[in-house]
């Protein structure tokens, strides 16, 4: 009986191997084999202008980086701009789903119209921004404040990092929206009329009945966005590249720069590999206490 | 529906009168309405600018905001002469499905493996797959470019299907486990009782019964290809360029046409918008990855 249970197990073990196997093996390697040669690119001389100095560096790259004040600058951008984006996502979407929760004329289009930004690419959604919303001159806003009487905003070089983060908001919100707008739909109706009948107000309705049964849906927004934001790009790059200064350079951009800009393919590399370690810390910390929270 | 008495505003009474289908129109229902449909207005505005620009003169786009004036469609003709959007289109479509489907077909049998033949590694698997997808791309361009020019990838759509499938494997895998997790064993136990083996499972029992999940999947998986920007934008440059680079070509030395790159815009985010309205509903069951029911 153990025996054959034990062999069961063990066929059952060789299976789950081999059926994983495609999507395991093909991940490590595309995770692997890139992540060996920055490694090693980290570590070395190689800069593309300099083609003469090559050679190992040993810790060089390291020492520069971590010396280089754009760095600290640079992790700082990054976790502000995942905080801010999250904060408001998070507490913006719960809003708007209680919104468009409720019985209204036309909500089916108005909700569809809410949703719209997140199906928008990235590279278009930072153009029709920087262009025809936020122009110093000719944008719709700086018109908007001048029918006001307020004085324009010159977005990007004022308040580049909110400009950044009211973009990657602007298409991350209807996601938040569309998640928990979908869990509210399974918010239990008899539980929400028995507090009403018990006195309860819609207030205290929100923050004892529908907070607590968002939570997990809130855990996967935290999460999958939290993927996408730490590695945003395509927003600064087409916005601000990254300025003034360093106000907008976030890690993911800081590498660009240098592996590109600067064609200094060693500190890129180097970037690289605390972007990478930095992913981890974060995946560690929050990742976990999310996926914890999926399972009850 | 049962507040009849609060119906009795100015606006609720009089559309009452028309009939009871109106009666529900209470002062409360009408403030919903307006705020609701100012809320979407805002979210949805800059959008619908983009697509009106396009259809003014370079001279009205950057004039005073104006809802009025006579469109046209000179920047579509002129961004058309410019470069085949059909090209440009037709790369968007072949590798957002084509890597949506080759990571479905590897995905799955992971997925299943995971949901049904569980073992302690598993949960790892899981996390250790996502971790993979929180590297930022840029960290390893180089390497990446570099393997791609030794095995002639680079501006082939080989080339990006085979990026954008490693980059969505991780989420697909993800949301097809928790799609099987959700399926009752006892069906495919009773599959396995018939003489049914794992192919046979999978084929007769497991896709069809998680189809709709699948379905959202790849919905999903499609959109997150058509927009991504960084791999497409460095990895190709005309014969495998798709719609993200199009764009791109319009971005930089002439950002200051508004009309055109609005037209531009319109036309590289109409296909995935119009997909996305459409299947919205389809793909939140995905997005949820069932921890939402």
């Amino acid at each position: 009986m153990n025996k054959t249970r034990a062999s069961g197990r063990t066929v059952g073990g060789l299976r789950t191997l081999l059926l994983q196997a495609p999507a395991v093996s093909l991940l490590f390697l595309w995770m692997i084999v890139p992540l060996a040669m920055t490694v090693w690119f980290s570590l070395q001389r190689y800069n593309l202008l300099m083609p003469g100095m090559t050679g190992f560096a040993g810790l060089e790259n390291y020492e520069y980086l971590f010396t280089d004040p754009a760095l600290w600058s640079a992790i700082g951008t990054t976790l502000l701009l995942v905080g801010w984006v999250l904060a408001i996502t998070v507490v913006g979407g719960t809003l708007l789903a209680v919104l468009f929760q409720q019985e209204f004329l036309g909500r089916g289009i108005a909700r569809v119209l809410a949703i719209s930004p997140f199906f928008v690419m990235p590279t278009v959604s930072a153009l029709i921004w920087k262009n025809m919303m936020m122009h110093p001159a000719n944008g719709v806003l700086a018109w908007l404040a001048e029918s006001l009487g307020l004085p324009a905003v010159d977005w990007f070089s004022s308040l580049p990092l909110t400009s950044i983060v009211i973009i990657v908001g602007w298409q991350w919100l209807p996601f938040a929206l569309l998640i928990l707008l979908t869990a509210m739909q399974s918010l239990d109706d008899d539980q929400v009329e028995a507090a009403r009948m018990d006195g309860a107000g819609p207030i205290a309705i929100f923050f004892f009945i529908t907070l607590p049964h968002l939570k997990r849906a809130i855990s996967v927004v935290i999460m999958i966005e939290m993927i996408f934001l730490l590695t945003i790009f395509a927003e600064i790059f087409v916005t601000t590249s990254g300025g003034p200064g360093l106000a907008t350079t976030n890690l993911a951009y800081l590498i660009y720069i240098r592996a590109l800009l600067d064609f200094d393919v060693g500190m890129a590399s180097a970037g690289g590999v605390v972007a990478i370690v930095l992913a981890n810390i974060v995946a560690v910390f929050l990742v976990r206490m999310v996926a914890r929270n999926l399972d009850n | 529906m049962t507040t009849k008495t609060q119906s009795m505003s100015a606006a609720g009474a009089t559309r009452a009168a028309n009939g009871p289908r109106f009666g529900a129109l209470s002062s409360r229902r009408l403030w919903l309405t307006v705020l609701g449909w100012t809320v979407a207005g805002v979210i949805f505005f800059p959008i619908f600018w983009m697509v009106l620009t396009g259809f003014k003169t370079e001279a009205e786009a950057i004039a005073d905001p104006s809802l009025i004036f006579s469109p046209t469609l000179d920047s579509y003709a002129e961004v058309q002469s410019r470069a085949d959007y059909l090209h440009f289109a037709l790369n968007s479509v072949v590798v957002s499905f084509g890597s949506t489907l080759l990571a479905l077909v590897i995905a799955i049998p992971s997925a299943y493996a995971m949901a049904f033949l569980p073992t302690k590694r598993t949960k790892g698997t899981l996390l250790w797959m996502l971790s993979t997808k929180m590297l930022p791309p840029v960290g390893v361009l180089v390497p990446i470019y570099l393997l791609f020019r030794d095995f002639g990838l680079l501006d082939t759509r080989t080339g990006l299907v085979i990026v954008y499938t490693l980059m969505n494997l991780p989420i697909v895998v993800w949301m097809l486990y928790t799609f099987f997790k959700d399926l009752p064993r006892d069906i495919l136990e009773a599959g396995r009782m018939d003489g049914a083996g794992t192919l046979q499972e999978v084929w007769y029992l497991l896709l069809p019964l998680t189809l709709p999940g699948i379905a959202s999947t790849g919905l999903l998986a499609v959109i997150l290809s058509w927009n991504e920007a960084f791999w497409s934008l460095n990895l190709t440059s005309s014969q495998a360029a798709p719609l993200t680079a199009y764009i791109a070509s319009f971005s930089s030395p002439e950002g200051l046409f508004w009309a055109k790159l609005s037209a531009a815009s319109t036309m590289a985010i109409a296909p995935i918008l119009v997909f996305g309205w459409l299947t919205q509903k389809q793909m939140v069951r995905g997005l949820t990855f069932g921890a939402v029911k």
